[in-house]
């Protein structure tokens, strides 16, 4: 069995922080992201890009509602996630829109931050 | 200065030259944003050079030619700055140096119908797409799309930044959709264009009516989609309703600004040109598809009105019919209000008023003066002075724009007299 950490921080907070507390909280990411990898664990996780960066769907009697932004109601919350390598957000869209959860619920579609390595 | 143009005309030649120049060069580098970037270095160039050389012959040519040297320049400049985005740099150089689309600057290909769709994408909110359709598309400067939208710079400024920021880092393509896709991302398009018209035609607030320069961008924009996909029946719909709404900005306010309704208009203000190429859209967007789409059938009721001679010669029965067919495709309290209109000229005042009074209860119209404002006159119209009265009191109050409002108390007082 496999499960999802979803990580949910207040709007900011990363922006608040002063370069070394970022540096540090890198560093303790860094150390627990190995923590997993070293337990033979880790299938799939990575940051998200900021939410003002995301597109919602939805079907309706067999009709694509997309939309502009999360889906922001606070009954809704993240049921499970899929990591797909597409070239572009259409085919990105098109992916989500034929998961069963999109007739139902929605589907947030959000870009993948490439980590670079640590140096 | 020498005889050379003024910068107004420079000004007027790139933006007319700008969606085409920005799509090629997004074509290419992939990015809206740097393709923009490099259009706006060009024009910085030409505000410089064109005072002494005069415009080009071929300015399209001139602009992507200096655009795609001002982009190898930056990609070089960029290079030397950031290693790790070295060989991301080489290629995109590469493609500006090389690409097929650049072959002939004699003729520059037409890439702005994927630019259009881009801008228009359903990953961004509509305030967002009309925003980059004007800057992009239509090359407006941020402070003509933020008089055009009523808003302030900062705010335009913003929102194309943070739209540009989605299609870049949310990897939005530059396509024309296909298939089942087509018809909805079309009719993005044509809200976003109908909207920017609106804004233009019936300025939701403030003191001007109509703001003719933000109509006729959008009819500009409007005809560049019927240009670029000339078989599509709701596109030429669009611009034939346009046109023919546009052609009677004369007749429509009075000399001191105050509103003029279609009752009362002088016809002969009327330009009859754009009347005849909006009729012509019109049968050509009706012959294109059957049943019509509803920009289409709004066109064929523009057309109704604009051939009549008066307005006691407007075809009535007609125009009940359209807006019946129009609610059918495309529902709104709004078109069975207008219905209500029509069969009243038709029938008289009592069966308009029955068809309102079912309206009554439309949270849709609830907040506007426009059911008020109808049925004060179809009271006024069936000798109900005081019930008349009332009514024009109310939807005084909800009027949101002053011409209109002057226009409602104007009524309101004959009525009291």
């Amino acid at each position: 069995m496999r499960y999802m950490l979803m990580i949910y921080t207040a709007p900011g907070t990363w922006e608040g922080m002063s370069e070394e507390e970022r540096n540090s909280t890198m560093g303790e990411y860094y150390d627990y992201t190995d923590s997993l990898e070293n337990a033979g664990i880790l299938r799939a996780g990575a940051p998200l890009e900021s939410v003002d960066t995301a597109t919602t769907v939805r079907v309706r009697d067999g009709e694509r509602l997309t939309t502009d932004g999360p889906f922001a109601e606070t009954r809704e919350v993240l049921g499970g996630y899929y990591v797909i390598e597409v070239d572009t957000l259409d085919e990105a869209l098109d992916h989500a829109a034929r998961i069963p959860g999109a007739r139902h619920g929605s589907v947030e579609v959000r870009p993948v931050v490439q980590v670079p390595a640590r140096q | 200065m020498t005889g050379g143009p003024a910068a107004d005309a420079i000004a007027a030649v790139f933006r007319s030259e700008f969606g085409r120049a920005v799509a090629i060069l997004a074509r290419v580098l992939g990015d809206v944003s740097d393709a923009e970037d490099a259009v706006q270095d060009a024009y910085a160039q030409a505000l410089r050079r064109w005072p002494e050389t005069g415009v080009p012959d071929n300015p399209a040519g001139w602009i992507v030619t200096v655009a795609r040297n001002r982009a190898i320049d930056r990609l070089r400049r960029e290079r030397a700055l950031d290693e790790r985005r070295a060989e991301l740099t080489r290629r995109a150089t590469e493609r500006l140096m090389t690409d097929p689309l650049f072959d002939s600057t004699d003729e520059i290909p037409d890439e702005r119908l994927r630019l259009i769709f881009t801008c228009c994408h359903p990953a961004l909110n509509r305030e967002a797409q009309v925003a980059l359709t004007l800057r992009l598309v239509g090359g407006l400067e941020v402070r003509e799309i933020a008089r055009a939208l009523l808003s302030s710079e900062d705010a335009v400024a913003q929102r194309l930044v943070r739209a540009k920021r989605k299609l870049r880092v949310a990897a939005v393509p530059l396509r024309v959709p296909a298939g089942d896709e087509l018809p909805s991302r079309l009719a993005a398009v044509l809200a976003v264009v109908y909207l920017v018209f609106n804004e233009g035609y019936a300025a939701t607030s403030g003191p001007d009516l109509l703001r003719d320069d933000v109509a006729g961008e959008a009819v500009r924009l409007g005809k560049v989609l019927v240009e670029l996909m000339p078989d599509e029946s709701e596109a030429a719909g669009l611009l034939g309703l346009m046109l023919m709404q546009h052609a009677r900005r004369q007749a429509r306010t009075a000399a001191d600004g105050s509103l003029v309704l279609l009752e009362q208009q002088d016809r002969g203000l009327w330009d009859t040109a754009a009347i005849g190429e909006g009729i012509a859209l019109t049968e050509r967007a009706l012959r294109l598809r059957r049943p019509p789409g509803p920009y289409a059938i709004e066109a064929a009721i523009a057309a109704v009105h604009a051939e009549a001679p008066a307005w006691d010669d407007t075809d009535w029965r007609q125009l009940a019919a359209l807006y019946r067919e129009l609610h059918a495709v495309s529902p709104s309290p709004v078109v069975e209000l207008n219905r209500a209109v029509a069969v009243a000229m038709a029938d008289g005042p009592a069966a308009g008023l029955a068809m309102l009074d079912r309206l009554e209860d439309s949270p849709e119209l609830a907040s506007s003066h426009l059911l008020h404002a109808a049925r004060a006159d179809l009271l006024r119209r069936s000798g109900r002075a005081d019930e008349a009265a009332d009514a024009y009191r109310v939807a005084v109050g909800l009027a949101t724009n002053d011409a209109e409002r002057a226009f409602l108390s104007g009524r309101l007082a004959e009525t009291t007299r």
